[in-house]
């Protein structure tokens, strides 16, 4: 009597969602027992096709974890199989099984390292609990994609969601989109770090950075961790200011690691802190997202602005990025793949501008030619910094596919 | 429960097996496209005398029992309907329910097509009053139909191929009731006004030129004349009169929505850039619609991109909504041809517009006659559940072989000078890209071009549209690389479901030859 109210003792752990309106996930619900090896009971959207296949899987994953006996419940709306490794292992590890082994799907291919200062005109936020988003979102043409860990995830879903995050890093294909992982606030941010670090990302956000501290302490943690694995490329950051202190700190902020290539604001939780209500034109905001652009340019990083959350209002979604621009940020967040293209249209050098350095850029060169040592177009001299300006706009301006 | 007989199977030139006799009728193997000929005379209703008909031109009974009954229902016949009031329809069951209280028996339901508020069909086919449909089904009645429950076997048409049959007298009709949003006591009626409206009624067209007997159904009675008149009332046996023909919410929707999923979204762009890039898009095109989904989304880019280049078609094809409907209101079009109007936009228009014309099966697709207008189109954008590495295509099974559409204009329509299948390389885990298509609707040598979120792949045996489209930006790619890809995501190529080993259905081709047949399952 007593031993099987003992076996019962110990807690089953579940994992992923399921349900009619639910898509690309499954619900794993994983019951350890002394005995009678692994039963799996499978309900599947997808069983007369890749039932057998989620079986077999399921019993490799468990063998992997070193869970030898155990009742699985699986109810499947058509996940990938890197989502069913993910909720396995996550459900394996509220149950207390697994001892924190990996169970890791085949790598894709790992893209080339991306460069410092690569276009960041828009970047898509991807909630890192919700897969049916993760595997066409390389495909809308964004120059970077969030898997965000922090705001999209419910606190009780931090530990699944990271492993999903890990998983997908390894097992989508995001084509040319640099892969950006936003982390949770410190403390637990670290333990983001932990699981997603070794898959390679290409940058790291941090949220609601205030101090220099912060941005130390997750640059050393990465440090360990390539350190641990080998890993010699680059994994960049990218802080979000988020409060009145943390625009105060803007510029110490900016220095605190040479791995630090963009300066963001979140202005959610900026205009929160302030006490303000969030405007549509954001007058509220103008001097947190001027201090940004100062701070990024002074330390030679990009400026980035926040996200419009308006996805219904592609022109005020217009108008804020044209004037983004002109304030001297070079792209912004988004929250949905139809903001892309506006975005991208509001951040391209205009043809006058494009017209106006290609004549500096003719300067520059003609200049180089003849071993002159002063840069002239007409009457006017050009300063090394224009030439350098008009040279790194047309490069944007050929990547953008403006240049005939 | 089901009492099919054993049936002899033949293998026609798709590779497909294929049943020699349905219903008590022997069939005709797919022989290929274009290679059927077929031989002698159409088929002819019996000569009436207006001796036999009311003098004063009204043809008006109490109700549908008593007309049907005056038009002598018996066991066996064959009783058709249209779907044009789709979803909203009342009149398709309250025809088969009176025929139930009359006491016939092992009727065959010829509906244009059925739709899920129909499903209380079941119990008429249960009890023996329907013998089988002949016609799409889906839902409730296209399971018990895959689950082997229907005495007889079921059969899929395209709306050419449904006009074939009648006009050939492979489908003798006994009693065509035709459901009419506006009807004048001699029978004339017409679908574009009416509590009720529909737009077109070129699916009961067939029905009321060959049937035995046409009983015309409404709900909006007009005195004599009843202009305009889609149904010649000379065709027509009686008139009844009821409250409500239909459910107007379910018959056109109030109005269209574009879908707003991004992936869609792409596929819809992809599509209408391989349009532009490819030269197809020119002054005097002419292009065909869906009713929804990316053969619908796809409009608004092409829009876009036709107002930019200063490009008007000459005509376009629908499935009309109110997406086509701005495009004649905007000059990019001289001509709406109608087929089906899905939203009241489609409705309005079609009344008040003199250039959007309504069509019928005869002249858009009916391929037993000296052309028709589906081989003229330019370009024509259609789904699928299933394409394979030939680019054969299955639009009315998904791959775990149970009934899910019917054929509609989709089989007509590969006869279009480019054949577009706009389509998600996978449904959730589901490759809608195989090895081998579950039911053959569309033979791979008419479809020309696969649109997928991952990329457009070209058919090989179109060089032309290969050349058109060189040093174009677009995602070209060979659709056994995109198939690879595909499993590559879904972990592996997907079981095959077992397929029973007795046809309960079968797929005509468009000249009435069988195309493929739909196996037991479930």
């Amino acid at each position: 009597m007593s031993v099987e109210i003992e076996t019962q003792a110990k807690h089953a752990g579940e994992a992923g969602h399921c349900g009619a309106e639910i898509r690309s996930d499954v619900q794993v619900r994983i019951e350890p027992r002394e005995r009678g090896g692994i039963e799996i009971e499978l309900e599947s959207r997808v069983k007369p096709y890749y039932g057998d296949a989620i079986l077999r899987q399921t019993e490799e994953v468990l063998e992997a974890l070193g869970v030898g006996h155990a009742h699985v419940a699986i109810h499947d709306e058509g996940a990938l199989p890197f989502v069913i490794a993910a909720r396995l292992e996550a459900a394996a590890r509220r149950a207390g099984l697994g001892e924190g082994t990996r169970v890791l799907p085949d790598r894709v291919w790992l893209p080339e390292p991306s460069l410092r200062d690569r276009m960041r005109r828009s970047r898509l936020y991807v909630p890192g609990n919700e897969p049916k988003y993760f595997i066409n979102a390389g495909l809308h043409g964004a120059d970077s994609i969030i898997l965000d860990l922090e705001d999209s995830v419910h606190p009780n879903e931090k530990d699944a969601a990271r492993l999903l995050v890990r998983n997908a890093l390894r097992a989508v294909d995001f084509l040319q989109c640099e892969r950006m992982v936003r982390i949770n606030q410190l403390p637990l941010g670290l333990e983001d770090l932990e699981e997603v670090v070794p898959e390679c990302p290409d940058l790291i956000l941090i949220p609601k950075v205030e101090t220099s501290k912060q941005i130390i302490a997750v640059s050393q943690k990465i440090t360990e961790i390539k350190a641990d694995y080998g890993i010699t490329r680059p994994v960049w950051l990218m802080p979000i200011i988020e409060s009145a202190l943390g625009i105060e700190k803007a510029y110490e902020i900016a220095i605190a690691s040479k791995d630090i290539v963009a300066l963001t604001i979140g202005l959610e939780d900026y205009t929160a802190d302030l006490g303000v209500a969030k405007t549509p034109t954001g007058a509220e905001s103008l001097f947190a997202r001027q201090r940004i652009v100062n701070a990024a340019h002074a330390a030679g990083v990009q400026a980035i602005d926040s996200v419009f959350g308006d996805v219904g209002d592609l022109d005020g979604l217009r108008a804020w990025g044209l004037n983004s621009r002109a304030m001297g940020f070079e792209g912004m967040g988004c929250v949905h793949p139809l903001q892309i293209e506006v975005i991208h249209q509001a951040f391209a050098p205009t043809p006058a501008e494009i017209e106006k350095a290609q004549k500096i850029v003719a300067a520059y060169q003609e200049a180089q030619q003849k071993g002159l040592g002063v840069v002239s177009l007409g009457s006017k001299m050009i300063d090394a910094p224009v030439v350098q300006r008009a040279l790194k706009l047309m490069t944007r301006a050929q990547a953008m596919g403006l240049l005939a | 429960m089901a009492i099919l007989e054993k049936t002899e199977l033949a293998l026609n030139a798709a590779g497909r097996m294929v049943p020699e006799m349905v219903n008590g009728h022997p069939q005709i193997p797919y022989a290929g496209v274009g290679k059927y000929q077929p031989r002698g005379n159409k088929a002819a209703p019996p000569i009436r005398t207006a001796a036999d008909y009311p003098e004063n031109g009204d043809k008006r009974v109490a109700d549908l029992e008593t007309a049907l009954r005056k038009c002598g229902l018996r066991d066996g016949m064959v009783i058709s309907s249209h779907h044009h009031l789709r979803d909203g329809d009342r009149v398709a069951l309250l025809a088969l329910e009176a025929a139930a209280r009359i006491g016939v028996k092992d009727l065959t339901w010829f509906p244009s097509a059925s739709f899920p508020s129909q499903k209380s069909a079941i119990e008429l086919m249960a009890s023996g009053v329907i013998d089988h449909i002949e016609g799409s089904m889906n839902g409730p009645l296209g399971d018990y139909c895959t689950q082997g429950k229907m005495r007889g076997m079921g059969v899929l048409r395209s709306h050419g191929g449904r006009w074939q049959a009648i006009q050939d007298g492979e489908v003798h009709i006994d009693i065509a009731v035709i459901a009419a949003p506006t009807a004048d006591p001699f029978g004339n009626c017409d679908g574009s006004h009416g509590k009720s409206a529909c737009g077109s009624l070129g699916f009961a067209l067939a029905d009321s030129i060959y049937a035995d007997h046409v009983i015309v159904v409404t709900d909006t009675l007009v005195p004599f004349p009843c202009v305009p008149w889609q149904i010649q009332g000379n065709n027509v046996d009686y008139v009844v009169t009821i409250d409500s023909i239909g459910d107007p919410a379910k018959i056109v929707s109030g109005t269209t929505q574009i879908t707003r999923s991004p992936d869609r979204l792409r596929i819809a762009q992809l599509v209408a850039l391989f349009l532009r890039d490819a030269g197809i898009m020119r002054n005097g095109f002419s292009f065909q619609a869906g009713a929804g989904g990316i053969a619908l989304a796809f409009v608004g880019y092409l829009k876009q991109m036709m107002k930019e280049a200063g490009v008007t078609a000459r005509f376009v094809r629908g499935g009309s909504t109110k997406y086509l409907v701005e495009l004649l209101e905007d000059g990019l079009t001289d001509y709406i041809l109608d087929g089906q109007t899905f939203d009241l936009s489609g409705v309005q228009s079609m009344a008040n517009h003199p250039r959007h014309v309504a069509t019928s099966p005869f002249t858009s697709y009916n391929y037993h006659g000296k052309g028709n207008f589906a081989s003229l189109v330019d370009a024509v954008v259609l789904g699928a559940t299933e394409v394979d590495a030939n680019f054969n295509a299955n639009v009315v099974t998904h791959s775990d072989g149970r009934l899910l559409h019917g054929i509609g204009g989709w089989q007509n329509c590969l006869a279009a000078g480019c054949t577009i299948l706009a389509v998600p390389s996978f449904r959730d885990r589901i490759p809608v890209i195989v090895d081998q298509v579950t039911t053959l609707c569309g033979p791979g040598e008419l479809i020309d071009v696969v649109v997928t979120e991952r990329g457009i792949a070209i058919n090989p045996c179109r060089q032309d549209l290969m050349n058109a489209v060189k040093g174009s930006k677009l995602p070209i790619r060979p659709l056994q690389e995109i198939k690879a890809e595909v499993e590559r995501i879904c972990g592996g190529k997907p079981q095959r479901p077992n397929r029973g080993d007795r046809p309960v259905a079968i797929v005509k081709w468009v000249d009435g030859t069988v195309l493929d047949s739909v196996w037991q399952a479930g």
